[in-house]
């Protein structure tokens, strides 16, 4: 089966060239169609996992481009990463799908819709099978054109149409950066397949800053896609997206990109360690930073957004500090966790149809389902024992632990017990308490089943997942998934307390303030008030972003512009004019001086003739005078001479 | 008397210098045609002269002839002339016509 | 003489059209592309017999001319001109049909517009310096007057502009035509004789890349020369504005690739830094600029001055390759250098290509498609379209995003590959030039959030795109997505071609 994985984004991708062009003769717009597409495409990667289970592996190349003597081979590949990857892509997308067709129901462009989640997904698969970095960027933009078009499906208000553009700009600015590191590792390496670029980092051809270089330059491509510190700022508006997008862009496909890009190229990182050393930084800069805005969040979807922002820096680290497996593990358990948690927050916002939390509070007995995968899968985020995300959790900071990077591993408890308090918060804020505002308790319900179903699914996957990687199965994940050798850190006492201690200490605090009372929240915020600022604010990073790039470009922008219009273009008018003004004074000097000369001649037997015409009187009698007397003079003269 | 040679060229030029001070005097254009055919008789007189006193062929006839011919055709389109100049300009005193001017 | 044909049917047409009655407006436009579709088959009919795998010229043919002095009729076509023709008749046809409707006098605007075929053709197979310059020029008296009768507004400014702008540069290039005739003291005019026999020392061939220089630079338009390109641009009429974005700005590029470069390989090792320099300076400038626009149509007239900067860097790049294998003794290295060159090129020949698609279709729909409707060409002015014209907005976006560099569409492949081929010569130049794709993103998004997203006016409602407008759109858009998806196809023609021209550069 694992020779038919190119046929795992064919089909998402007919289904896009049907729906957008036919997508209106069949019923439903085509959704069923974009349905049927993931599932094939779902089953299909179940099958090549399974494959690749049994030690299967595929790759193939073709002839893409050539110059000269040289050929451009690039296609695609099948490893346990991948198959791992097309499993978790195709599942969440497949499952938002089905979502959708009960959340989008009736929205004004409802097949425009379908259209671009079947080319996302798409996209999204074609990046994971790509088999070097070029056909990797290609789909890496196109998914950033997707949820461009995503982030933007109801374009229609002026903050959804900066949000599309804010996405696509910030996430930009790193491809920049991911360009040019690849011309740096085809300078070097002269290929873009991973195989070969790996094989010339082994030969040891290439090492040095260039390498390094090339894996920073690298990773701001996934600073930008993964939303990491300090390109972060276009995650949280992106949630101006409907929230099934928001799940598929925040769990499986966009931002899990950046992640998949730092473990696919993780060859040039490994043989890095500034690299990785700045991967682990930035991740664990960004997992307590995007944690601590999270806490003050009043939007639903903005606390997910900032608390995914968080993760994948906790992804990040377990990449940066060797966990190869660790950061990776991470990634699986919280596509399944976060997109519950996503589809969870939009079946709420679909019954209360607000996102504010204070104006939402004890829903848990209008949505039982939703309250209770909900609730699962917060747990899950919290890193309670013993869902998905304790364990992944655990095994990064294990991995920190063991590379004895005691700085990151204390970030890395703080930002959890950070994230198990803003999670809490979250939940007692929405379900549990007194109903804040009537009006809306009144009108909420229970989402429909193609809603429900999803949850229930993502739900028990959340509960299990985790099983993967832990002693119960033998680390069974680590041994399937791994950067050179198998890798199973050793349990440790240490590690186990403070990630045990965090998640007790952010749910039990969070408890106290939301669910009791008993600390008074008006007391924190009022003794802690330019903290509490700083955060509403997400430390004035939009603020200061908007100053310096966006006016700053554009007023750049202006500058040339008025430069282009005033000094080149009026270098080039002044030369027009002043060749105008030089055969303008050429022009006077022939007319007067050249001209002049001929014309003065003329004018003189002008003038002579001007007098001697004053002889023509016009009378015929002097004419007759005059011939006469001309007669008679000849006459005299002849008769004289 | 014997009309000798002389006597018939003095009338010539009697004939002759009465049509030059007409032509030149009179302001009324059918006098000034007028006194031109005067001149032309004189010449054709002194032509006529010449061949019957020196010359033993008519050719001073001869061209009398021709010069009554073409004075015949030149007073016509001179009355013409001044026919129209009369209809135009109801008057044909040539001190008032000025047209060959400049 | 199937080149030939295809030269002088334009010509002939237009010669033809001359005789048809005046007043029946449908029998021009008719003619003019029955013409123009004529001679597109013939040269799509070259596909065939084309041999992609000869780098060298085909489908030759050459008579004496002024024999005299060496001139003559020289024409034939390669793996360099060959995709030019292409385009050539591709973007004709479609000029016609997008010119459709122009409302006056349109006996002389398709008579003009055939005539501007021939000369296009002209220059993309003229063999001759003389022949070629012939041709050159030719292009300036059609596109004088399509600019200054059928224009908009400031459209005799900008004609005059054109015109002598442009025949400036070719004065200068005339000159240098000149000299290289008598300095190569072969008694030919003959280009390809004279690149593969003639010995010039630097000292004249640096003079000489000048003068050719300069006359090219005008064309294509680089910085500081691109003055004329906005208000011709702008003025222009839509089949007006897509030859000249498409095919025009193309044959200033094609002279550097055909002519500078075989000629001169001193000449351009001498000129690389500063022609990177001012291709990179094209590249950032044009897109500020076009970011600081608010007419859409200066807008897509400006990105075209930062698209075409990709292409001179693309070349210069294959000098700085050239440059960095003269010391080198290893011939591994030489090679991977070479071959570096050689993508830079082929990237370079790409861009071309695929500006060739993307421009006129930017240009049909902002020029006419949006303005038809709109009678607008204010950004500030539209809005909410992707709603009120679905269709027509969707294909704007599309243009947009390929001439953004969106991979899987063409513009993307060349850029790719020029980048990637010219970072090994120009490292810091081209880092600066990736710095502009961000605002090269930035203008298109926000077009495209000014004028597609938001509400628009609330009144305005339009008819959605026709059956014309859809024919001019599509082949463009199909071509757009094949070569973005598979550059091989356009490689195979291009790269026998452009590799020799890359071995020529480097002495080999």
């Amino acid at each position: 089966m694992a020779e038919l994985a190119w046929l795992i984004p064919i089909l998402p991708l007919a289904s896009f060239v049907f729906i957008s062009l036919a997508g209106q003769t069949v019923k439903g717009d085509g959704d069923r169609v974009g349905v049927a597409a993931v599932g094939a495409s779902l089953i299909l990667s179940i099958l090549v996992f399974v494959d690749v289970l049994d030690g299967a592996r595929v790759s193939a190349d073709f002839a893409w481009a050539f110059f000269g003597g040289t050929q451009l081979r690039l296609g695609y590949q099948v490893d346990p990463l991948t198959a791992t990857m097309l499993v978790v892509v195709t599942l969440i997308s497949f499952l938002v799908h089905v979502y959708s067709l009960g959340y989008m129901h009736g929205d004004v462009r409802y097949k425009r819709y379908y259209a671009i989640l079947s080319l996302f997904t798409a996209s999204m698969l074609g990046l994971v099978l790509a088999d070097n970095l070029l056909f990797l960027f290609a789909f890496w933009e196109l998914i950033g054109l997707c949820s461009f078009l995503l982030i933007g499906h109801w374009y229609e208000k002026r903050d959804v149409g900066f949000a599309a553009l804010k996405a696509f700009l910030t996430t930009r600015v790193g491809d920049i950066g991911m360009l040019v590191g690849i011309m740096l590792v085809f300078f070097h390496a002269r290929s873009f397949q991973f195989d070969a670029i790996a094989e010339v980092i082994a030969s040891g051809q290439w090492v040095g800053p260039a390498l390094a270089a090339a894996a920073v330059l690298l990773f701001a491509g996934a600073v930008g896609k993964s939303a990491q510190f300090p390109l972060h700022v276009w995650l949280p508006d992106a949630m101006a997206g409907p929230t099934s997008v928001s799940a598929l862009i925040h769990a499986a496909t966009l931002v899990a990109a950046g992640v998949y890009l730092v473990a696919r190229s993780y060859a040039v990182f490994s043989a890095a360690p500034e690299a990785l050393a700045t991967v682990a930084w930035v991740g664990g800069i960004t997992a307590l930073f995007a944690a601590s805005i999270a806490l003050v969040m009043e939007d639903i979807k903005k606390v997910l957004a900032y608390s995914t922002v968080s993760q994948l820096g906790f992804m990040m680290v377990g990449l940066g500090v060797g966990g190869f497996t660790a950061g990776v593990f991470h990634l699986v358990t919280h596509a399944v966790f976060k997109a519950l948690l996503f589809l969870a927050s939009g079946s709420v916002i679909h019954g209360v149809d607000t996102q504010n939390m204070h104006e939402m509070g004890g829903l848990r007995k209008k949505m039982p389902v939703t309250f209770w995968t909900w609730a699962i899968g917060s747990a899950a985020l919290a890193g309670i024992y013993p869902l998905a995300g304790f364990w992944s959790k655990d095994e990064i900071l294990l991995s920190v632990y063991e590379g004895q990077h005691t700085a990151l591993f204390w970030i890395l408890v703080i930002a959890a017990t950070l994230t198990a308090f803003y999670i809490t918060r979250a939940t007692l804020l929405t379900f549990f308490g007194e109903p804040r505002d009537r009006r809306r308790y009144e009108h909420a319900h229970e989402s429909p089943a193609t809603m429900t179903v999803p949850l229930v699914i993502l739900a028990a996957l959340a509960v299990v997942l985790g099983f993967a990687n832990s002693p119960y199965s033998g680390y069974w994940f680590a041994r399937f998934v791994y950067f050179d050798h198998p890798h199973v850190p050793e349990a440790a006492g240490f590690v186990l307390f403070w990630a045990t201690a965090s998640w007790v200490v952010g749910v039990g605090l969070a408890v106290l303030v939301y669910g009791f009372g008993l600390i008074s929240r008006r007391a924190v915020i009022d003794n802690l008030r330019p903290v509490w600022v700083l955060l509403k604010n997400k430390y004035y990073f939009d603020e200061l972003y908007y100053l310096v790039f966006v006016r700053g470009t554009v007023a750049l922008a202006r500058i040339v512009g008025w430069f282009d219009r005033v000094v080149v273009d009026g270098v080039v008018n002044l030369a027009g004019y002043g060749t105008a003004k030089l055969s303008r004074a050429t022009g006077e000097f022939d007319r007067d001086v050249i001209d002049g000369a001929v014309n003065g001649i003329a004018a003189l037997f002008k003038a002579g003739g001007a007098v001697l015409r004053r002889l023509q009187t016009g009378y015929v009698q002097s004419y007759v005078l005059a011939l006469f007397l001309t007669v008679v003079v000849g006459l005299l003269v002849f008769a004289i001479g | 008397m014997t009309l000798s040679l002389p006597v018939v060229l003095g009338v010539g030029a009697i004939m002759f210098g009465l049509g030059v001070y007409g032509a030149l005097t009179q302001t009324n254009a059918i006098r000034v045609l007028m006194c031109i055919e005067l001149v032309l008789n004189s010449v054709n007189i002194n032509l006529v002269a010449f061949s019957r006193f020196t010359a033993d062929q008519a050719l001073g006839q001869i061209f009398a002839v021709f010069v009554m011919t073409v004075a015949a055709a030149e007073a016509a389109v001179g009355l013409a002339i001044i026919l129209m100049i009369a209809r135009r300009k109801t008057q044909i005193d040539i001190d008032q016509i000025n047209l060959l001017k400049w | 003489m199937t080149l030939t044909f295809i030269v002088f049917l334009p010509l002939l047409g237009a010669l033809v059209s001359l005789f048809l009655p005046k007043e029946n407006h449908d029998i021009h436009r008719k003619w003019a592309l029955i013409v123009s579709l004529v001679a597109l088959a013939v040269v799509l009919g070259m596909w065939g017999p084309f041999d992609a795998g000869n780098p060298g010229i085909q489908f030759e043919q050459r008579a004496n001319w002024i024999p005299s002095i060496g001139v003559s009729y020289h024409v034939g076509v390669d793996g360099i001109s060959y995709p030019m023709l292409i385009i050539t008749g591709l973007v004709s046809v479609l000029a016609i049909l997008a010119s459709w409707n122009i409302d006056h006098r349109q006996k002389e605007f398709f008579a003009w517009m055939l005539v501007l075929q021939t000369a296009m053709y002209g220059v993309f197979v003229a063999l001759d310096y003389i022949l070629f310059f012939l041709f050159w020029e030719l292009l300036l008296v059609p596109m004088y007057f399509i600019i200054g009768i059928w224009g908009g507004p400031k459209r005799e400014y900008a004609a005059i502009k054109f015109f002598i702008y442009t025949l400036v540069g070719s004065a200068i290039m005339l000159v240098g035509i000149l000299a290289t005739y008598l300095k190569a003291g072969l008694g030919t005019f003959d280009i390809v004789t004279i690149a593969q026999q003639a010995n010039f020392d630097p000292r004249f061939q640096f003079w000489a890349f000048l003068a050719f220089f300069i006359g090219f630079a005008v064309k294509v338009p680089m910085w500081p020369f691109h003055t004329w390109l906005p208000d011709a641009h702008v003025e222009a009429p839509t089949g007006g504005s897509m030859l000249l974005a498409g095919i025009l700005l193309k044959t200033g590029t094609y002279g550097f690739f055909r002519i500078a470069f075989p000629t001169f390989p001193e000449g351009a090792d001498a000129f690389k830094w500063l022609m990177a320099l001012l291709s990179v300076i094209s590249i950032i400038y044009g897109a500020l600029a076009a970011m600081a626009q608010r007419d859409l149509k200066k807008m897509v007239a400006y990105s075209s001055v930062s698209h075409m900067g990709f292409v001179t860097l693309g070349l210069a790049a294959a000098a700085g390759a050239v440059a960095q294998a003269k010391g080198v003794g290893d011939a591994t290295v030489i090679g991977q250098l070479l071959a570096n060159g050689s993508m830079a090129l082929n990237g370079a020949m790409y861009v071309m290509i695929s500006h060739g698609l993307i421009s006129p279709l930017l240009f049909f729909l902002v020029g006419s498609v949006l303005y038809d409707r709109a009678h607008t060409r204010m950004m500030d002015e539209m809005g909410g379209y992707f709603s009120k014209i679905p269709v027509a907005g969707t294909i704007l976006a599309f243009a947009a995003f390929a001439n953004l560099g969106l991979p899987g569409l063409s513009g993307f492949v060349g850029e790719f590959f020029t980048f990637v081929g010219s970072f090994p010569a120009f490292r810091t130049l081209v880092i600066i030039a990736a710095l502009g794709l961000a605002v090269t993103a930035g203008y298109h998004l926000w077009m495209m959030q000014r004028v597609l997203m938001g509400e628009g006016k609330k009144e305005e409602s339009f008819p959605d795109i026709n059956g014309r407008e859809l024919a001019v759109s599509v082949p463009l858009m199909v071509l757009i997505v094949l070569l973005g998806v598979y550059p091989a196809l356009a490689l195979s023609i291009l790269d026998p071609a452009v590799s020799q021209l890359m071995l020529k550069l480097g002495g080999m």
